[in-house]
């Protein structure tokens, strides 16, 4: 269902200011937004600022265009976990509330849209499957300067888009280790670190968010 | 803080899948608590996850899906109160995955002598794999234990030395299945451990001296 039309030789010089020109594929999926713009590319990050208006105006509508997306896709992911297609409806519809009811805790600087939604998934299906709570990290207390910074929004949001470029580009059946791994399909003695996936730069990044942070709180 | 012994990828990548038991759950959340390099790291896992499911199929939602998901939050809305911010006990010792599972701080820990002045206490995880905390008095080795499997030990105050180095608050140790070692409490203060087993824990130490009756020894 992507239709990849970049070349991952274009982006791998220098990813911030290529990501600016480049058309990503999830463009197909963006009926509807195009209107909105409050200055972060709708290119590289086209439901940063639907979950921002959620989390900041409570808007119902950006909300609609959010389930409208993700919620096919919590839907087929649950389902790929295990799940038969009613219980993974009950549950990506489960997701989706957990999605407006915690948006105040959606960061962008720290995350995607996809992969914040994606943890929310998958704290679903272990709930559900494995009937077990999941320890989570202490949270981070956040400093009085926590506004962000839309330079690291941007960058993350890029990488990250970056990231998913190169998952689609892997041979298929490194991609399919990797889905398989997420899916719960494999046991993480078999997840060896086989992944050659641009991790770097996204971990840095996330990592100097969480200097200033820890700054920020002196 | 400096941590020096982090987490593997593979843990990191797993907790982000979820496919880790309950009780390893626990230890690498604990360890990232104290580690913002493996934070960071698990962000980056986390960011898989989210290319994962944006590559993923989709499988349609039903008729009425939106219709009740819109009913569900405008049933809560009115009700959904931010939980006040930090009623949570604060443990200068215990990080916050821990104090849940405890239900409390260093203080509401329910210690079992393990001999030798080591204490233990087993935490409420499912049964895959098995958590505990260790107080191990400053000095004294943890007794010889042969494992079978995975054996995850992070310090949480004090500091340990043993075959891998010298382990300090933070720091864990990923020993596999053949590492036979014998941790031993730093000289200057009480060791508190958490320990993360995926198969029972085995004091070598121990069994002789249970066995000995039996076997007429
Ligand atoms: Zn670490």
């Amino acid at each position: 269902m992507f239709t990849t039309t970049v070349l991952s030789s274009d982006y791998q010089a220098s990813p911030v200011a290529k990501g600016m020109e480049m058309r990503d594929s999830s463009q197909e999926d963006v009926d509807g937004t195009s209107g909105l713009t409050t200055g972060i590319s709708q290119d590289v990050v086209p439901w940063v600022d639907d979950l921002l208006a959620v989390r900041d105006a409570r808007d119902e509508a950006a909300f609609i265009r959010v389930f409208g997306h993700f919620g096919p896709r919590v839907k087929a992911f649950l389902m790929r976990t295990g799940m038969d297609a009613a219980l993974a409806e009950e549950c990506a519809q489960e997701v989706l509330v957990t999605v407006w009811n915690k948006a105040h805790l959606y960061d962008a600087t720290r995350a995607s849209p996809s992969t914040w939604i994606f943890t929310i998934a998958r704290n679903k299906k272990i709930d559900v499957l494995r009937k077990q709570r999941r320890p989570e990290p202490e949270d981070l207390p956040w400093g009085p300067e926590a506004e962000p910074d839309q330079a690291d929004v941007i960058g993350l949001q890029q990488e990250s888009e970056q990231l998913g470029r190169a998952l689609r580009d892997l041979p298929e059946k490194q991609r399919e280790l990797i889905e398989k791994a997420y899916f719960g399909e494999l046991s993480h003695s078999e997840i060896a670190d086989q992944t050659g996936l641009p991790l770097g730069t996204i971990k840095s990044r996330i990592r100097l968010a969480l200097e200033r942070l820890r700054h920020s709180m002196k | 803080m400096t941590v020096k012994h982090h987490l593997t990828d593979d843990l990191l990548m797993a907790y982000s899948a979820g496919d880790l038991p309950e009780a390893v759950n626990l230890i690498v959340a604990t360890h990232i608590s104290l580690c913002d390099e493996c934070r960071a790291a698990l962000g980056s896992y986390d960011a898989v996850g989210g290319a994962v499911l944006d590559t993923c199929d989709t499988v349609a939602m039903s008729k009425n899906s939106l219709q009740s998901v819109l009913d569900m939050i405008h049933a809560q809305d009115g009700k959904v109160e931010k939980k006040p911010a930090s009623t949570k006990v604060q443990d200068d010792v215990l990080p916050a995955p821990l104090v849940d599972y405890i239900g409390g701080g260093l203080e509401s820990v329910r210690w079992r002598s393990a001999g030798m002045g080591v204490k233990q206490a087993i935490l409420p995880t499912s049964k895959e794999a098995t958590a505990r905390l260790l107080y191990i008095p400053a000095g004294t080795a943890i007794p010889d234990h042969g494992h079978h499997g995975l054996e995850l030990t992070l310090v949480l105050k004090g500091a340990f030395q043993d075959e891998g180095g010298y382990f300090g608050r933070g720091d864990i140790e990923v020993a596999s299945e053949d590492l036979n070692h014998t941790p031993v409490a730093d000289i200057s203060e009480d060791c508190i451990c958490l320990a993360v087993t995926d198969a029972p824990l085995k004091f070598k130490g121990l069994v002789p001296r249970i066995a000995q009756p039996f076997l007429g020894i």
